[in-house]
């Protein structure tokens, strides 16, 4: 069988490559700390798991890399999700509820066993998540079915969805007092074991996407969805696939995060990601328009949003300056796709051949 | 001394190269004052280059042009403009949602104290559609209240009216244009010539040439190949300029279609009774047998299309029945049609056809792949061997099945189209207007494989709004009327019937 044939090594291809730009910045975020935050590369063995500013980039971001898995397939179909953000705290709330109900009563009970939950691990992450699914459901058939705009649709469970999570704990934040959760946001195997999570998302949603039809058939519908649906193409249940399954990439993202900070505070888990994670794709070069996407190079577009982050802190920025800076840089990043810049540095690289004019 | 006053634009020499390909090779243009010159030649001859380097979209490598014996450099359509060159696309680069008025107006409004003057402004469209076209219409709805026809006058009037317009391009107009709307833009060329314009005429429609024109340009492969009176040519002797090759496989077509009518099978495939859809297509009665071709005629408007989407589940029909080998048919969905082995090729190829940012290979394999399902899903060098199957069998000019559909030519992109169908083992194909657009030579090969298609067995509703096309292909003729099936011929039917029908009179 013909294979395609890989031309060799040129500068070229290496810049037209998905993962160039996404990477670069990256890198570049990493010489700036190399240069300015004396010990940002230094990396500790503490009893052989491994600790550093630089594993923290890795373990803070993995919140947003998965939101940016699921929300990468919505954005290909040419649709956004803005209600991640509260479908983790949806997530984070039942968790929290199911673990340790006495909020329910009204009653402030400090459980002081760090063993004790009112009921089995397996059964709270399983409920958190089939909450979030339905979560995506209803975002899907708003979407899909009703024909509302995306953006318009997800806005109203972003706003009801934080209401939802205050009515599942009764307006509390709930105490995760249960030791064994901690594990799936603190955890450390070698690595932080939320990069396990990550792991595992990644590897089954690339496989849903390019081991099966349905990736081809998500940019086949944020392309072109009437072509798609003159090819036969069920574009509507598509649509309401990816939506479930960036909510469920947002109910794994709460349980990491209320992991994390050891409460379910749906006041404040997952505020504002929906824009990191939107931000992600972006500079992972999938279009907002829908069509072809990169699975990884999304991830890497989290990455960079968390290396942003981390550095200005490291470098002092006070929190409240954070958005601005941030939104710099994310410029600068986006910049870099607009075909003008893309003209000059592939003109940089071969100033006779290149088109750039 | 006075044929030379009446040249006004002079190209000579005119090269012009892309990366790999030389789309100009000195090719020259003599056009003058008052007459209309067609500019004919297949997909990639280097027509839209040569008038893109004259409206100064791209930039010439060599060559020179004159414009009333003064070299020019047009640098952009603006430019180009402000010298006295216009240009109206195929596609309308107007806004629908603005009057006629504000259209051919738009940026020069008439002003009375600070404020536009819409009385004033109204009363100058419609003098100037009144009075360089001769088109009487209320200057003051909505642009897209108007025909593609109507639409089209408006963009020649502004282009008119912009400037003292000396040179007019028409990139295609007629296109999706029907028989009447097509007379009318006629008109109006005529009376511009009159008025001295020059006017440069791109169509695919060879009757239309030979209609309108004055002299004809054929380009070849980038190359100039003449410049002829057109009164001096024969059908025969342009085509087979334009495609460089003898027509003796056009003549074949006629051969094989006649042989393949023996093996048309007595066998029903589909059988539509009263099948109707409100505001669509008013209910028929349609057979189509295995191994048949059958052509859909009538006017743009007629219900052709209309007719394709309801026998292909786009649209379901609200009245009568129909059953497909003996069953009836419950489910209307295109995904239902592809699994029962109907596949329609739609007329709207780049808004319904060609997913534009996938590759070939993934636009042939589409429709298959969605017929069968999320999970049973062909590994990639399956893919990559139906993709090369069909490249080779349509022959699909593309570098690779790798590359983006967006960048093939019209009749490449309608061939891999083609091909997703094909993938699709239809029993039954529908193909609406499957030539439009298409270079000559392209043509002939989708003709050719309608007919081989109907020789393994295989059955075809072929809709084309060139009728010598679909009499040449079809062993049996539908003709629609104001979305109506008016009448049924067999294929041995002479157009002048057929056009009788359209029109609804009495031969």
């Amino acid at each position: 069988m013909k294979k395609p044939t890989k031309p060799s090594f040129s500068w070229r291809r290496i810049t037209e490559s998905r993962l160039f730009f996404p990477l670069l910045a990256f890198f570049l975020i990493l010489l700036f700390d190399f240069i300015f935050i004396p010990g940002f590369f230094n990396i500790e063995n503490q009893d052989g798991n491994l600790r550093g500013s630089l594993i923290d980039i890795f373990r803070n971001g993995s919140t947003v890399m998965l939101l940016a898995l699921g929300m990468t397939l919505v954005i290909a179909t040419g649709g956004v999700d803005l209600s991640v953000g509260a479908v983790m705290a949806i997530a984070a709330s039942t968790a929290g509820i199911l673990m340790n109900p006495s909020a329910l009563r009204n009653e402030v009970f400090f459980v002081t066993d760090p063993l004790f939950t009112f009921q089995p691990l397996w059964l709270v992450i399983i409920a958190a998540l089939v909450i979030a699914m339905l979560c995506g459901m209803w975002n899907g058939f708003l979407v899909a079915y009703m024909r509302i705009q995306p953006m318009v649709a997800t806005l109203i469970l972003m706003i009801a969805g934080r209401g939802i999570a205050q009515l599942i704990t009764n307006g509390l934040r709930v105490q995760i007092t249960y030791k064994p959760y901690w594990f799936i946001g603190q955890g450390w195997m070698i690595v932080p074991f939320s990069l396990y999570i990550v792991a595992v998302v990644f590897g089954l949603s690339w496989l849903m996407t390019r081991k099966t039809s349905i990736g081809m058939f998500i940019e086949s519908v944020g392309i072109n969805f009437r072509s798609s649906f003159f090819s036969g193409i069920n574009e509507k249940r598509i649509k309401l696939l990816v939506y479930i399954f960036c909510a469920l990439c947002a109910g794994i993202a709460g349980l990491v995060a209320s992991s994390n900070i050891k409460t379910s505070d749906s006041n404040n888990i997952g505020l504002y990601t929906e824009l990191d994670a939107i931000l992600a794709v972006v500079i992972g070069g999938t279009a907002m328009s829908g069509g072809r996407f990169s699975l990884l190079a999304s991830m890497i577009g989290a990455l960079v949003m968390q290396a942003i982050t981390q550095t200005m802190y490291a470098v002092g920025v006070p929190a409240f300056a954070l958005q601005a800076i941030k939104s710099l840089v994310v410029i600068v990043v986006i910049l870099l796709y607009s075909r003008q810049v893309r003209g000059f540095i592939q003109w940089i690289g071969n100033p006779k051949k290149s088109a750039y004019k | 001394m006075t044929e030379a006053a009446q040249v006004i634009l002079k190209m000579e020499g005119i090269s012009k190269a892309f990366p790999g390909v030389q789309a100009l090779d000195a090719v020259d243009l003599t056009l003058k004052r008052g007459e209309i010159l067609c500019l004919v030649g297949e997909n990639g001859a280097g027509k839209s280059t040569l008038m893109k380097v004259l409206t100064g979209v791209d930039s010439l490598d060599q060559g020179k042009i004159l414009l009333e014996g003064k070299e020019i450099h047009p640098r952009s359509p603006q430019h180009a403009q402000t010298l006295g060159i216009s240009t109206v696309y195929q596609e309308i680069n107007l806004c629908m949602n603005l009057s006629v008025a504000e259209n051919i107006l738009l940026g020069r409004e008439p002003h009375k104290a600070g404020r536009i003057d819409w009385k004033t402004m109204n009363k100058q469209a419609e003098e100037t559609l009144k009075r360089l076209l001769g088109v009487e219409i209320d200057v003051s709805k909505s642009l897209d209240s108007y025909t593609v026809a109507i639409q089209q006058m408006v963009a020649i009037a502004r282009a008119l009216y912009m400037t003292s317009t000396k040179i007019l391009i028409l990139d295609e107009p007629t296109s999706s244009l029907d028989v009447n709307e097509t007379n009318q833009l006629f008109t109006v060329m005529r009376k511009l010539k009159g008025e001295g314009v020059g006017i440069i005429f791109i169509t695919h429609f060879i009757g239309q040439i030979f209609e309108i024109s004055d002299r004809t340009t054929v380009l070849r492969n980038g190359k100039l190949v003449g410049t002829y009176d057109t009164a001096s040519l024969t059908r025969v002797d342009l085509i087979s300029k334009m495609i460089g090759r003898s027509l003796a496989e056009l003549d074949e077509m006629t051969k094989i279609k006649s042989e393949t009518r023996k093996h048309i099978d007595k066998g029903t495939l589909l059988q539509a009774e009263k099948l109707g859809l409100t505001d669509s297509i008013r209910p028929f009665d349609l057979t189509l047998h295995s191994g048949e071709v059958v052509g859909l005629a009538g006017l743009l408007g007629s219900g052709r299309t209309e007719t394709a989407y309801v026998l292909f589940g786009v649209e379901k029909p609200d009245s009568g029945s129909m059953f497909f080998q003996g069953k009836q048919v419950k489910d209307f969905s295109p995904l239902d049609s592809i699994k029962r082995g109907v596949a329609l090729c739609p007329e709207d190829r780049k808004g319904a056809g060609i997913i534009d940012d996938l590759t070939v290979r993934e636009n042939i394999v589409l429709a298959m792949q969605a017929s069968r399902g999320w999970f049973n899903y062909l590994s990639l060098s399956e893919q990559y061997e139906m993709a090369e199957k069909y490249i080779k069998l349509l022959n699909i000019a593309t570098p690779s099945a790798d590359q983006l559909v967006k960048n093939l030519s019209g009749g490449n992109q309608q061939k891999v189209i083609l091909a997703r169908w094909l993938a699709t083992g239809p029993q039954l194909l529908i193909l609406d207007e499957p030539t439009r657009g298409i270079d000559v030579g392209t043509k002939a090969e989708i003709q050719k494989l309608v007919l081989v298609l109907a020789d393994e067995g295989k059955s075809c509703l072929f809709i084309s709004s060139e009728l010598d096309e679909v009499l040449r292909t079809s062993h049996r003729v539908v003709v629609l009327r104001e979305r109506e099936k008016v009448a049924e011929y067999s294929g041995e039917v002479d157009e002048k019937t057929i056009i009788h029908a359209f029109a609804g009179s009495e031969s």
